[in-house]
């Protein structure tokens, strides 16, 4: 291949031939103009730190994949990618059963030479401090919220205020339908993952006596297929939903349930798409979002132009486009109260006369909160633990006690759960 | 207890591979957008770096667009190497349209690509040169001249086009659309549709509130009943009530709108159907007014003045407007949110209103059929369905009135014409982005008066300003100078005057919208033709399916402060 004349001077930093990064060396050699001179020294520094940057790709799905073609055509040659799911797409038929990290990364690196992507077929929580300190920087294209909220905790909780190098800025992409959303954080600096959790409420739950007793929507029958009629009739199989005859019998008992209370609308994709709470996705959004991501990663590790994330300033950009185009960029306010990354316990309005039991199955829709196993104690007593089924046994019978007679107005309680390492503290305010 | 012992039921309704590959995009369009996708050829005509238009093309190849065509006379250099993906080593020296459209449609086996790499000055002269395609995309730089002649091609045969630029941090895209383009499916937020007429009930709707709601003042209701009466029947209820204490007026200012509510509140403290109610009352008890772009559809002269040629949608529109003359309203969309209520009660409510939107809909449906008597079109030339789809989404139906794409041409001003005033306006803005689009229009006016043939002797083609090694500041200055010179005539023309100090803020921030373009040389970076290509897809793609709402008519993305712009220009 010949590859002779770079198209500008780079120094020591950069390394070989630059002849193919004509298009981003040329702007990385040129003062922007809304750069100034201590931030950014054209040439051979913002092209070095491309080159040396390691970042880290948490998903290798729709907006993953993305993501690792983007930064592999960015510069960057050193990338690792997570993620813990085989394919079950039918895209590329030979790759069905792969995992998505290796083959996402086998794609990318055979297009772009001189990227190399390491890929783990696992979970993010089997890895510990050591293996997040060795990234610059961390991005996230997944679908799962707890997810995100464990990275979120882990990097805040790895911040050193001796050492910069443990400062890891996260970027995060998501998306649904035509609609999406980028953010930067800088953990303990700017607004985290869980200060802005309740962006995203959780869809409320129907409550279990609708699907029981009085169904009304062609989704109520179904979760009691799903729920109540499954757990009834087929005990000791394991619901497997990808699996068409299991869609299929939850398809047939639901559409029986419906003709018996003359409910429309059941079919075996609504079927589908409750059970596995499927999000509609495009390609065209995952390219959206996921190259915002990058652009900012960008922005950040060369200092090229301004970037998402710098305190004080715009971190967050909400993405519309079922109606016309519209972005809203701005700036999330970090928490105080914000479990993660703030110090002061979060107000939690509660009504004295409810139960405890009501408080803990709220604590999972709370759109704050988001908690679906959690353990809660004041500083004196422990009020009641999902787990282990021991300690559950012991505090159940509290469930049933009203809130009154176990939390006083303005006492603190820690609310825990398996999922996180953190402890949530609330304060209880009589409503 | 163990599974009982029964034949595992046969399987049936199982969606095909091809629904299952496609399951999460069909959500969203539904098996009539995929059609439509799936029956359209798409032409990109690529210039430059090439890479938006080809991500473009990546997002619609995934999704299963019938067939496309790369237009490209380029061939492979290193540079491409770098920032297209779909290249490779190999690919150095060969034609880069050939190359990119093997590996796109590596992607999607069910999609045909083709590559043409003849000279597209040569090609727009043949007469048939584009019309296989059923959309358009261009990128620049283009020879103005050549992109005239593209629309005057798609004005001819009425072709989505849409010209883009992306150079470095920068992109903006602009689309011509016919000059009446209406969408009937715009898939409004469900929470914004709901309309339940509670201020007008007919006859059915008020007997059956009138029977849920028997006992409750006289104490006489079990507890179970009261805990289920819909919601939408307690406020009907306490409508009449409220009616009869004043004088026949239902709730209108906001204050008497929560002072309503109080009363309903009266009714119960705890129990969850008063809770909704509560919650329901702000929201749903407007009149049934339809947004004023929807009454300007309805008024319209399409609408209105309707002749043989008139599309279906104008016949509906027409009918639809006669039907909001004669009753004050729209048909009835008929959907009922879910609510606590028992399954039978809920049921008979669903029908209450599934029974009157048929009516409402059959009403429309005959004065359709008796307008294409008039017209003397074949019966049934609008459909059934059709008619039904348009009465559901009557408050929420939209038309973008296509305008043509802005062309530059060298040695005359550019003119914003009846958008002059508005496009003015747009200058002291600050969350606007038209100095961006000015800049873009300066580098084409650049790119058009430093053009020479390659075909003649000595002929460079297309000159980028700042894509030579020492050229960056004398071309920013040049650049910014035209910039300059069409923020003034844009003043003129919009015979406004703008003082300082604004108008040297203006001056500035396009000086550096120039700067910061000039910058990159006229290169793409990876990152920014992904996301113009994502954004460009996605209107692609409510183009061709006549579903949700397409920009008007210009996006224009900054990436340095990472927010988008559309403006009509």
């Amino acid at each position: 291949m010949a590859a002779e004349v770079a198209a500008q001077p780079v120094n020591g930093t950069a390394t070989g031939s630059r002849a193919r990064w004509k298009h981003m060396d040329t702007l990385l050699s040129r003062p922007g103009a809304y750069t100034d001179e201590d931030d950014f020294a054209p040439g051979s520094v913002p092209i070095g730190n491309i080159e040396q940057s390691r970042i880290l790709v948490i998903g290798a799905g729709g907006l993953g994949c993305e993501i690792l073609k983007n930064l592999a055509l960015s510069g960057f040659k050193h990338i690792d990618v997570i993620d813990m799911d085989t394919i079950d797409f039918l895209f590329r038929e030979k790759d069905v059963g792969k995992a998505k990290a290796s083959v996402a990364a086998e794609f990318v690196m055979k297009r772009c030479p001189g990227c190399v992507i390491t890929p783990y077929a696992g979970k993010i929580q089997d890895k510990d401090e050591d293996y997040y300190m060795q990234f610059n920087l961390v991005i996230c294209g997944l679908d799962s919220i707890e997810a995100r909220r464990w990275i979120n905790a882990t990097l805040v909780g790895m911040v050193d205020m001796e050492n910069p190098d443990s400062l890891k800025p996260l970027i995060d992409g998501g998306t649904e339908g035509f609609k999406g959303q980028s953010r930067v954080i800088f953990p303990t600096m700017t607004s985290c993952i869980e200060c802005q959790l309740d962006m995203h409420a959780p869809r409320a739950a129907v409550p279990l006596c609708t699907l029981a007793t009085i169904p009304r929507q062609p989704q109520h029958c179904i979760e009691w297929a799903h729920i109540i009629k499954w757990e009834e009739e087929r005990k000791d199989l394991v619901l497997d939903t990808d699996d068409p005859e299991h869609i299929t019998w939850l398809y047939q008992k639901a559409l029986g349930r419906a003709k018996e209370f003359k409910i429309e609308g059941v079919t075996y994709s609504m079927t589908q798409g409750v059970v596995k709470n499927i999000i509609p996705a495009i390609a065209s959004t995952n390219a959206i979002v996921a190259a915002s991501c990058c652009n900012e990663a960008f922005k950040i590790v060369t200092s090229a132009a301004s970037f998402l994330g710098t305190p004080g300033e715009n971190n967050y950009m909400l993405y519309t486009g079922d109606a016309s185009i519209y972005t809203y960029t701005f700036e999330h306010q970090k928490k105080d109260d914000c479990p993660v990354c703030g110090n002061l316990p979060k107000d939690l309005f509660v009504n004295p006369e409810s139960t405890l039991g009501e408080l803990v199955e709220g604590l999972a829709e709370r759109p704050e909160a988001q908690l679906k196993k959690p353990n809660l104690r004041t500083e004196e007593k422990t009020l009641y633990y999902s787990s282990p089924a021991s300690l559950e046994e012991s505090t159940r019978p509290n469930l049933k006690r009203k809130i009154s007679e176990m939390l006083a107005d303005g006492e603190e309680f820690a609310v825990s759960d398996p999922a996180f390492e953190i402890n949530f503290r609330f304060i209880a305010r009589y409503a | 207890m163990a599974a009982p012992a029964e034949v595992p039921p046969p399987l049936q309704g199982i969606p095909t591979a091809k629904e299952k590959k496609y399951d999460r995009q069909l959500r969203l369009w539904g098996i009539n957008g995929q059609v439509a996708l799936e029956s359209t050829h798409i032409v990109l005509i690529n210039n430059g770096p090439g890479v938006t238009g080809v991500e473009t093309l990546k997002n619609l190849v995934l999704p299963n667009v019938g067939e496309f065509t790369i237009i490209d006379s380029a061939i492979v250099s290193e540079a491409d190497l770098g920032v297209n993906f779909f290249l490779e080593d190999a690919s150095l020296g060969k034609f880069r349209a050939v190359e990119a459209a093997r590996l796109l449609e590596e992607l999607n086996p069910g999609v045909k690509g083709h590559a043409v790499t003849e000279l597209l000055e040569t090609l727009i002269t043949q007469e048939k040169a584009l019309a296989d395609y059923n959309l358009i995309i261009v990128a620049a730089p283009i020879d103005p001249a050549i992109l005239a002649k593209i629309q005057a091609h798609s004005q001819q045969y009425r072709i989505p086009t849409f010209y883009l630029h992306s150079v470095g941090f920068f992109s903006s895209f602009s689309v011509y659309l016919p000059p009446t383009f209406p969408i009937v499916e715009t898939h409004p937020d469900p929470t914004s549709t709901t309309d339940l007429r509670l201020l007008k009930p007919w006859p059915a709707l008020s007997a059956f509130a009138k029977e849920k709601l028997k006992g409750l003042e006289e104490g006489t209701m079990a507890a179970h009943d009261k805990a289920h009466i819909p919601w939408l029947c307690l406020l009907l209820h306490y409508l009449e009530k409220w009616k009869q204490a004043h004088d026949g007026n239902v709730p209108e200012a906001f204050k008497e709108k929560t002072a309503f509510r109080d009363t309903v509140r009266a009714g119960d403290y705890n129990e969850e159907n008063f809770d909704e109610a509560c919650a329901a009352v702000l929201k749903s008890l407007n009149p049934p007014t339809p947004p004023s772009d929807v009454r300007d559809i309805l008024s319209a002269p399409e609408t209105q003045n309707l002749d043989k040629s008139s599309a279906p949608f104008w016949l509906i529109a027409n009918a639809i407007s006669k039907f909001y003359q004669e009753h004050g309203q729209l048909p009835l969309p008929g959907a009922v949110p879910d609510m606590k209520a028992v399954s039978a009660d809920y049921i008979i409510l669903q029908n209450i209103y599934k029974t009157k939107a048929r009516q409402d809909s059959a009403e429309v449906l005959a004065t359709v059929r008796e307008l294409e008597k008039q017209l003397g079109r074949p019966q049934n030339f609008v459909q059934d369905a059709e008619v039904e789809n348009f009465c559901k989404g009557a408050a929420h139906i939209h038309l973008v009135r296509g305008r043509s794409i802005q062309i530059v041409e060298a040695g005359k001003a550019i003119q914003f014409g009846d958008r002059a005033k508005a496009i003015a306006k747009e200058l002291t803005n600050d969350e606007s982005l038209i100095g961006l689009h000015i800049a873009f229009l300066a580098w084409d006016e650049f790119v058009a008066t430093h053009h020479t043939s390659s075909q003649v002797a000595g002929g460079q083609g297309l000159k980028v300003p700042g894509s030579g090694t020492d050229d960056f500041e004398a071309d920013a200055e040049k650049m910014t100078g035209i910039a300059h010179k069409i923020v003034d005539n844009l003043i003129k023309e919009a015979e406004t005057f703008v003082e300082d100090p604004e108008y040297s803020q203006i001056k500035e921030k396009i000086a550096k919208f120039c700067t910061e373009i000039l910058r990159a040389g006229g290169g793409e970076l990876h990152n920014i033709a992904s996301l113009t290509g994502g954004l460009l897809a996605q209107e692609v793609i409510k183009v061709i399916t006549r579903q949700y709402v397409p920009i008007d008519n210009t996006c224009l993305f900054d990436g340095v402060a990472s927010r988008t712009r559309v403006l009509r220009i």
